[in-house]
């Protein structure tokens, strides 16, 4: 057990550097940074809100995770976010009870996540381009749900999954909290995630050894759809309304950079949720802390980009070598040694 | 193909002669860019009330936010040979060649909210609002409401770079200059939307002691404040008065914020852009007086003394 822990712990460990050096890096500039204190029975403070923030674009990069880890990619995501907020918004407005509403909306995501799916695993679509489809398509979905407008409601139970609180933290975080570790425990648990490995790997070889590769695909699109619709839930609730032109807009760019900062390959195979949560993190930690540096709004995406680029150096695998070599005599420079032998 | 065209002439037919069947009133051709956001959509309700109030016969396109569409449409209201066109033009660039058409019909074309890069001769006139004189009366407002007491603004921007967020950063700036007791300490994009500024809101709170130091917020839109009063009220105070907020565009749910005493003064980016253009219009069809090249609308201050609900009723209706 504690073999596996600690494989596990050297596999986030550039993740949880990255982060580390980040947050760091906030609290010199902003001394308060790290403060938490208990206000109205809940956690308060920047790294609550990084947390918080965070929630949309971590529960896609789940999602986008397993679709990535399938040699696939989903676009759709952001669109997808934006038609069940929409759905959520127009049922509870409409007199649902709060079940219903989530149920059909979560409904809604995995039923969008199977129309991608079976694009790509029936009709053999590129995945880039049968998301494509639905990414381009949604918002006008959504729009044409909430008729243009931004729906706004004032439902206290769908609030309160935005901006209620559970256990003294934000319930978008107690979601992605949960939803993760259940998803991971699938994955991990059973030999879901070893399938869905080989199918990234060799979509063909697995189908020759019996893997039923178009119910897994179809699968893990579905699953994409259902995280874009929780995802889509918590950013209506969050402003009370379904706003059909921005939310979720770009987010799939984000979900899928979490993904890649989480060291898992866009070319298929071996995953890690906790990294790509991670990642999803460090993305927001890095939101949050150009927000409280005070920067003028001109240089946020450029000093997120270049994070973002040092982040992505240091984790390739040359770099690593290279660094190994100079700095400290450790694994990376005993195999140069004895290959230069 | 020979549907098509068979299709094309057969509606350029009927228009024709629709067109010339009801030529005792005026027809007007309206060219609107799409519906990309509500108050575009309230443009469009408004113009179409307008319209029927001056009994004018309005013929709408919508152009689905291409310039081409828009152009198309504005060829096709010459070939109708309507007595005026309107457009809310999508881009700036590239419309010389059809207002020249527009001109040699004898067609006049005024603009509507936004203007282009073509020779003011091609055109009538253009009906746009301020952005620089929004941003001056919501800080006017400001200055006279805090009267000499110190005062930390925040300021929310819009989209990077983008003209409404240029301008109403500016005509703000201009507003306070000369008022030391008020300072922006912070200003941030919140890219016009309710997530985002209530993101954005948060941070400025936590940075600045919980938003002890903060006195008055600044959002370039409605929509960006209603995503702060949120954080501001999740952070324990009173948006309203803890912290005064005052935004532009005067949408419908900033009114609610407002008889809730949560938001304090909006200026109002006016949908009514067709009431002007029709008057100008009017008095240049009598005695062909040629109005001046740009119409400015008003922008109006909206407080919680300006009966919010009542306002808020108004502006339901309109599809923002």
């Amino acid at each position: 057990m504690t073999s596996t822990l600690r494989t596990y712990l050297a596999r986030l460990l550039p993740q949880l550097i990255a982060l580390a050096a980040i947050l760091i890096a906030i609290s010199m500039t902003f001394p308060g940074f790290l403060n938490l204190e208990i206000q109205n029975g809940r956690l308060y403070g920047s790294l609550i809100d990084i947390l918080n923030r965070g929630a949309p674009v971590v529960l896609l990069a789940i999602g986008m995770t397993v679709v990535i880890a399938t040699k696939g990619i989903d676009l759709s995501v952001g669109a997808v976010m934006a038609i069940c907020g929409a759905v959520a918004a127009s049922f509870i407005t409409s007199g649902h009870s709060l079940l219903e509403t989530i149920l059909i909306t979560l409904a809604v995501g995995v039923l969008c996540g199977m129309w991608n799916g079976i694009l790509v695993a029936v009709l053999d679509i590129q995945p880039i381009i049968a998301t494509l489809v639905l990414m381009v398509a949604g918002r006008g979905i959504a729009q044409l749900v909430t008729e243009g407008t931004i729906l706004t409601f004032n439902d206290p139970g769908l609030i309160f999954i935005g901006s209620g609180s559970f256990a003294g933290l934000p319930m978008p975080v107690v979601v992605w909290l949960v939803f993760g570790v259940l998803v991971a425990l699938l994955v991990r648990q059973s030999a879901l995630g070893m399938l869905i490995e080989a199918i990234g790997v060799n979509r063909r070889a697995s189908t020759l050894s019996g893997v039923l590769t178009p119910v897994l695909l179809i699968a893990a699109y579905m699953l994409s759809g259902l995280c874009a619709a929780i995802a889509g839930i918590i950013a209506a609730a969050d402003i009370r309304g379904a706003d059909a032109n921005n939310a979720g807009l770009w987010l799939e760019l984000d979900a899928i950079l979490a993904v890649v900062v989480g060291g898992t390959s866009l070319l298929g195979g071996r995953f890690s949720i906790a990294a790509s949560v991670l990642g999803a993190i460090i993305i927001q930690a890095i939101n949050t802390g150009i927000l409280l540096s005070g920067f003028p709004p001109e240089f946020n995406l450029i000093i997120k980009a270049a994070i973002i680029v040092f982040i992505l150096v240091l984790q390739s695998p040359r770099f690593r070598t290279a660094f190994a070599f100079f700095a400290v005599p450790g694994r990376a420079a005993k195999t140069t040694e004895q290959e230069a032998k | 193909m020979k549907f098509a065209k068979a299709l094309a002439s057969a509606t350029i037919l009927a228009a024709c002669t629709f067109g010339s069947a009801s030529a005792a009133e005026l027809v007007v051709g309206f060219s609107q860019i799409g519906s990309e956001s509500g108050w575009r959509a309230a443009e469009t309700t408004l113009t179409k009330q307008q319209a029927e109030q001056r009994g004018i016969d309005l013929k709408f396109a919508d152009a689905q936010q291409k310039q081409e569409n828009q152009i198309k449409a504005i060829r096709s209201f010459i070939a109708q040979g309507v007595n005026a066109i309107l457009v809310a033009p999508v881009v700036a660039t590239g419309w010389d060649e059809v207002l020249q058409e527009a001109k040699d019909a004898e067609i006049p074309v005024i603009l509507l909210d936004r203007t282009v890069d073509a020779s003011d001769d091609l055109y009538l006139t253009a009906v746009t609002s301020d952005l620089v004189h929004e941003g001056n009366v919501a800080g006017k407002w400001l200055a006279d409401t805090v009267a000499g007491k110190p005062c930390n603004v925040v300021e929310l921007q819009g989209t990077t770079g983008s003209s409404p967020a240029i301008d109403r950063k500016k005509g703000f700036e201009q507003a306070l200059a000369g008022h030391d007791n008020l300072k922006i300490i912070r200003s941030q994009t919140g890219d016009f939307t309710r997530t985002k500024g209530k993101e954005v809101m948060e941070s400025f709170l936590k940075a600045e002691g919980g938003g002890k130091n903060i006195c008055a917020l600044y959002a370039h839109n409605d929509d960006m404040a209603v995503g702060a009063i949120q954080a501001i009220k999740e952070a324990g105070l009173k948006p309203g008065k803890d912290i005064l907020v005052v935004s532009i565009d005067a949408v419908p749910d900033i009114f609610q914020a407002m008889a809730a005493g949560e938001a304090n003064a909006t200026v109002e980016l006016t949908p009514n852009m067709a009431g002007p253009a029709f008057d100008a219009l009017a008095a240049y069809l009598k005695d062909g007086k040629a109005p001046a090249k740009w119409i400015q609308t008003e922008s109006k201050l909206y407080t919680q003394a300006d009966d919010p609900m009542k306002v808020y009723e108004e502006k339901k209706g309109l599809g923002y």
